[in-house]
């Protein structure tokens, strides 16, 4: 049994191998399940010029939305109602809960990204604000579900959800009231920062 | 050991299929050179009337055998393998196997139940694009003789007879009406089509409109304030599109691609 085992685990391992090679250029390697955002690979940029991944706080409770820097009423209360969703939760989970949030705007610079948080007053650990190419930017949004435009005057018209990921990428809550996120949002996002 | 040597053998039978589907016809794209148009929907509050750049639109919609030689080269936008993230459930339904069409899927009829992800992927590949809103509407504007018919009620008429014939009728080949003025075909009368910014289309092109709290997720209405009431037959598309998230797929929702290169 034991060597008919090894056999097979060893034939699998070469067809997974196979596989992998027939995949050249693949979307994403299988890392995450199906329904995971983090199967997504685009190229961002962090708040401090860091190339990152969607992915960067894969193994972390993470809340995710769009933004652009420039938006002048909307997206600063979304990274304020953020922080303070942040600052709810009971201490020793805080630092549990990542905030990724993506710009509309491809002109966002990082340091531009920064101020932001700064204007906050937002310790920008376990935060990321990240900017990437507008073609990117719709396929993050499709991904997310988040319908926007940008208008004639370079300003965007967005929809402004959060969604709360599992460490695993999947969607396990979401919200439109994101200044006061119903019951059921803070429940989950407690829950996902309390492992 | 008999696991490795299937998976070669599979492998090689990939690879033939590979070569088989690359033997689809190649799309023809045509020269669509855009300018001053008026769009059913506002560029910005109560401006309808923008400016097209040129662009290149292919003269069909992409069919079955092409998205077949598509998926035998990319194996992770196959029936199966596509994950949830980006197709759903009903993904290529209609085909008989990830990698065959089978007896009642047409080879030569446009590809259906592939989601908005798929779509774009299929265009990147061909180093070309899913058109935007404008440029599909900016095109099926014309009719065989003029570029702008949409003033003849007769033009509005085919797209609404369109509307009212599907259901469960079998596709035909793409190509099968008269050319437009353009040199594209059935843009009024085949499939409804992705576009690139179908996300887009209802969302408020007023964005002090954000500053409600009430109207933080867009529910359109004040986006279709419809400047000319006989533009629902246009509308409709826009409604049919709005209404799918990027992943969705339907039997009846195929696209084309814009940006390729004219071979003349």
């Amino acid at each position: 049994m034991n060597g008919s085992k090894t056999l097979s685990t060893a034939a699998l391992a070469m067809a997974l191998g196979l596989a992998a090679m027939l995949d050249a250029g693949a979307v994403s390697p299988p890392t995450y399940p199906g329904d995971s955002i983090y199967l997504l690979k685009v190229a961002l940029t962090d708040q401090h010029g860091t190339p990152v991944a969607l992915d960067r706080y894969a193994g972390h409770p993470t809340v995710v939305s769009m933004f652009y820097g420039s938006c002048p009423h909307i997206c600063p209360m979304l990274v304020a109602s953020t922080a303070r969703l942040q600052r709810e939760l009971p201490e020793a989970q805080r630092d549990r809960m990542k905030v990724l949030f993506v710009s509309f705007d491809p002109g966002d610079t990082p340091a531009l990204l920064g101020e932001v948080l700064e204007k906050q007053g937002i310790d920008s650990k376990g935060w990321t604000l990240a900017r990437t190419s507008a073609d990117e930017v719709r396929l993050v949004a499709a991904t997310l579900g988040i319908r926007y435009k940008q208008l004639p005057d370079g300003s965007f018209s967005h929809a402004t959800i959060l969604t709360l990921l599992d460490p695993q990428g999947r969607p396990l809550a979401r919200t439109e009231r994101f200044t006061d996120p119903e019951p059921e949002f803070r429940a989950a996002l407690a829950a996902a920062t309390a492992r | 050991m008999r696991q490795p040597a299937f998976a070669i053998g599979a492998a090689l039978l990939l690879s033939l299929a590979g070569t088989a589907g690359a033997a689809a016809p190649a799309t023809r794209a045509v020269d669509i050179p855009g300018g001053r148009f008026t769009s059913v929907l506002p560029v910005a509050p109560g401006v309808y009337e923008t400016v097209v750049p040129a662009y290149t639109l292919d003269a069909t919609a992409v069919t079955n055998a092409q998205f077949l030689a598509f998926v035998s080269t990319r194996p992770e936008w196959r029936r199966g393998t596509a994950p949830a993230l980006f197709a759903d459930e009903r993904y290529l339904e209609r085909w008989a196997g990830p990698l065959a069409l089978g007896e009642r899927v047409a080879p030569d009829a446009p590809v259906t139940g592939v989601s908005w992800f798929a779509a774009r992927a299929y265009c990147g590949a061909q180093g070309a694009r899913l058109p935007r809103w404008i440029e599909w509407e900016f095109a099926a504007a014309a009719d065989e003789s003029r570029t702008d018919a949409r003033a003849d009620p007769a033009w509005r008429q085919r797209m609404l007879d369109w509307y009212g014939e599907r259901g469960g009728r079998p596709l035909g080949a793409v190509g099968r009406d008269a050319a437009s003025y353009y040199g594209t075909h059935d843009l009024a009368a085949g499939v409804w089509e992705w576009v690139e910014d179908s996300n887009a289309l209802l969302v408020s092109s007023d964005n002090r409109e954000q500053g409600d709290p009430d109207l933080m997720k867009f529910c359109g209405a004040g986006a279709l304030t419809m400047q000319d009431r006989e533009a629902y037959a246009v509308l409709m598309r826009i409604a049919m599109l709005s209404s799918l998230e990027a992943r969705y797929t339907t039997r009846d929702l195929g696209f084309r691609c814009a940006g390729r290169k004219v071979t003349r």
